[in-house]
């Protein structure tokens, strides 16, 4: 099996050096990065699955040029090789945009499964995996929780998340995956492992080599950012004092008045 | 002084997977003065273990700078954890050193995937900064040793599946230095005991074991090195070793110094933090500025000792002696920063005191590895 998986370098939430640049969007060049969280989900189930039934993980980026640095993080957790899309004429790029440069990429590999993380810690658009099965004609399976592929009969099943607990949907390969953290936590890369990612293959394109059209000229993205505003600070929460048991009747009124429970 | 892009990387892996999977360990595996072999299995899976030792032995054959970085980490967030890596380095360092190929191809793999724990037999209960006088024997007979003794305070003695035992081959051998012979016991061999786990200060999930040979009979096969030389390889091992303890101490202070940085910006008194107070921020600074010098010195000993330097044994004292030292203030003065919060278990200062001060104490005490420095500085015309 080929397993394609989405990975985007994202500010590291533990630096908490995010900030924005003069167009309101992130200065990509302000904070140290990492695998985004619910791609390093996506990779983890990928190489459980390769290690059941053979095959390859590839990881697929679009950032700039010094997102090798976090596709190496992926790398060292298992992944054979990456591809990197890096172009200029991409920095600030809307949602449109990156689903059809990735889908591109992607459909440049012979996959059979295609994963991304259900969304992204920074711009959360919560559209581009979804959106490249859309744009690359295939079926997507979203939220899963866990995936099941039948390589032999050329389907895959994948417990979803929904509602009302699971449901258990099925599709021909290749099939796109968005995946959430039910699917299990990402392994710590072994030492061994950050040594050999130093070595695996990169393969770096640019727009051009992807085809024509993917990126409007001059970044006229189709949606830009207007304002950005940090959300308003919380009120003064409120502090419940007295007995255990007149505060939690307090508490459970609380709750009530507000049909909370 | 500037790392390479290897060892920057191998040092933030390892800082990772000590925040997230040791630290929350630390307060439990000092409570329970437990064995924390959770830990060892940790290292192994990560590969963690595999750095000093040659790729040909599954290792990763990076430097001791390399290790002192990852010990340096691991001990950041828990001493004890940290002293696994340096306790595996000081008893692989004379099978590296003095053993034969075949003897290293037998040994190293198990000790570099850490599914095997080794463990240092040097001292016993009458002979620690002086060696002359071991009293444990090993007594050639045919194409064996029958060992007969007791070591004392041997790190990992009760977990290791083997021990390199110093012991008197050459009881009447003119120069006191070629008395001894470093032996690979096996514990599983018959006449081997731990007679004694020690209760000790710091370091408590560390066992520190008594080991009684009673007849134990080794091959001769598992000699390190030739009859007499034994002092000789302890000596050229602590020149590698002490590095990683000097590492655990830098570890140590960093540990103490963020606690109590942090902890300085929440406590409020006389109305402000006291990281606000001119007399906090003294502390803190000369705390930094202990904590700073004495890991760019280890990380220069290791370089110095890395590149075959003469004055390796000199380099490896120093490193340890300014670390050592540097680790038991800065976490007195954490403690002090934190007050009567720092007395107490619930913030983790009073284990890093505890912790630090046994490596003034120990691989030499800072009295003798004074007395190392002071030697190599007089020996010179």
């Amino acid at each position: 099996m080929r397993i394609v998986v989405l990975t985007k370098p994202v500010p590291d939430p533990a630096a908490g050096a995010e900030r924005l640049g003069p167009d309101n969007r992130l200065d990509r060049a302000a904070s140290p990065t990492v695998v985004n969280g619910n791609d390093e989900y996506a990779l983890e189930a990928a190489l459980q699955l390769v290690e059941a039934h053979g095959g390859e993980v590839v990881i697929l980026t679009m950032a700039p040029a010094n997102g090798t640095e976090t596709m190496r993080k992926a790398l060292a957790m298992g992944a054979a090789r990456g591809i990197h899309v890096t172009d200029d004429a991409l920095a600030g790029a809307d949602l449109p945009t990156t689903i059809r440069v990735l889908a591109a990429a992607a459909g440049q590999e012979a996959f059979d499964l295609l994963l991304g993380g259900l969304d992204t810690s920074d711009g959360a658009g919560g559209a581009v995996t979804a959106g490249v099965a859309a744009r690359l004609g295939l079926p997507l399976l979203s939220t899963a929780a866990h995936i099941e592929p039948d390589p032999a009969a050329g389907r895959v099943r994948v417990r979803r998340l929904s509602a009302k607990g699971y449901d258990l949907v099925e599709a021909p390969m290749p099939a796109v995956i968005s995946c959430t953290q039910a699917l299990g936590a990402p392994r710590y890369p072994s030492l061994k492992g950050i040594m050999a990612a130093r070595s695996r293959p990169i393969a770096a394109h640019s727009l051009a080599d992807l085809g024509d059209g993917l990126a409007p000229a001059d970044g006229a993205w189709a949606t830009r950012v207007v304002a950005a505003e940090p959300p308003t600070a919380r009120a003064a929460g409120r502090t419940v004092t007295g007995s255990a048991t007149d505060a939690a009747r307090e508490i459970a009124d609380f709750l009530a008045d507000r049909r909370l429970i | 002084m500037r790392l390479t892009e290897e060892q920057q990387l191998l040092r933030d892996a390892v800082r990772v997977l000590a925040d997230e999977k040791i630290a929350p360990r630390a307060a439990e595996i000092d409570r329970s003065a437990t064995w924390p072999d959770d830990v060892r299995r940790l290292l192994a899976s990560h590969d963690i273990f595999a750095i000093p030792f040659e790729e040909r032995h599954g290792g990763l054959g990076s430097d001791l700078l390399t290790l002192c970085l990852a010990i340096e980490q691991i001990s950041r967030v828990c001493a004890t954890s940290g002293l696994i890596l340096a306790v595996q380095a000081l008893g692989a360092i004379p099978i590296q050193v003095a053993g034969t190929v075949e003897q290293q191809d037998r040994w190293l793999p198990g000790l570099a995937s850490g599914e095997m724990l080794i463990a240092f037999a040097l001292t016993e209960a009458d002979a620690g900064s002086d060696p002359s006088g071991i009293r444990t024997r090993a007594v050639r007979d045919g194409d064996d040793y029958v060992i007969n003794g007791t070591k004392r305070f041997i790190s990992h003695g009760s977990v290791a599946d083997s021990v390199v035992v110093f012991a008197a081959t050459n009881p009447d051998a003119e120069k006191a230095s070629r008395r001894l012979s470093a032996i690979l016991v096996e514990t599983d061999r018959p006449g081997f005991k731990v007679t004694r786990v020690e209760h000790k200060m710091g370091i408590r999930g560390s066992p520190t074991a008594e080991l009684a040979f009673d007849n134990v009979r080794v091959p001769v096969a598992n000699r390190l090195g030739d009859e007499g030389q034994g002092f000789a390889i302890a000596m050229k091992t602590f020149e590698r070793s002490r590095p990683g303890i000097a590492a655990q101490a830098v570890g140590i202070a960093q540990g103490a110094l963020e606690v109590a940085a942090a902890y300085a910006k929440e406590r409020r008194q006389f109305g402000k933090p006291i990281a606000e107070l001119q007399m906090i921020q003294s502390m803190l600074a000369d705390m930094d500025a202990a904590t700073e010098a004495a890991r760019q010195l280890l990380y220069a000993a290791c370089e110095a000792i890395e590149s075959g330097n003469g004055d390796a044994a000199r380099w490896a004292a120093i490193c340890k002696l300014v670390a050592g030292d540097a680790a038991m203030r800065v976490t007195t003065d954490a403690v002090q920063v934190l007050g009567g919060y720092g007395y107490i278990d619930e913030y983790p200062v009073e284990r890093m005191m505890r912790d630090a001060k046994i490596t003034q104490l120990y691989e030499g005490t800072q009295q003798i590895q004074r007395l190392i420095v002071a030697r190599s500085l007089l020996a010179g015309s």
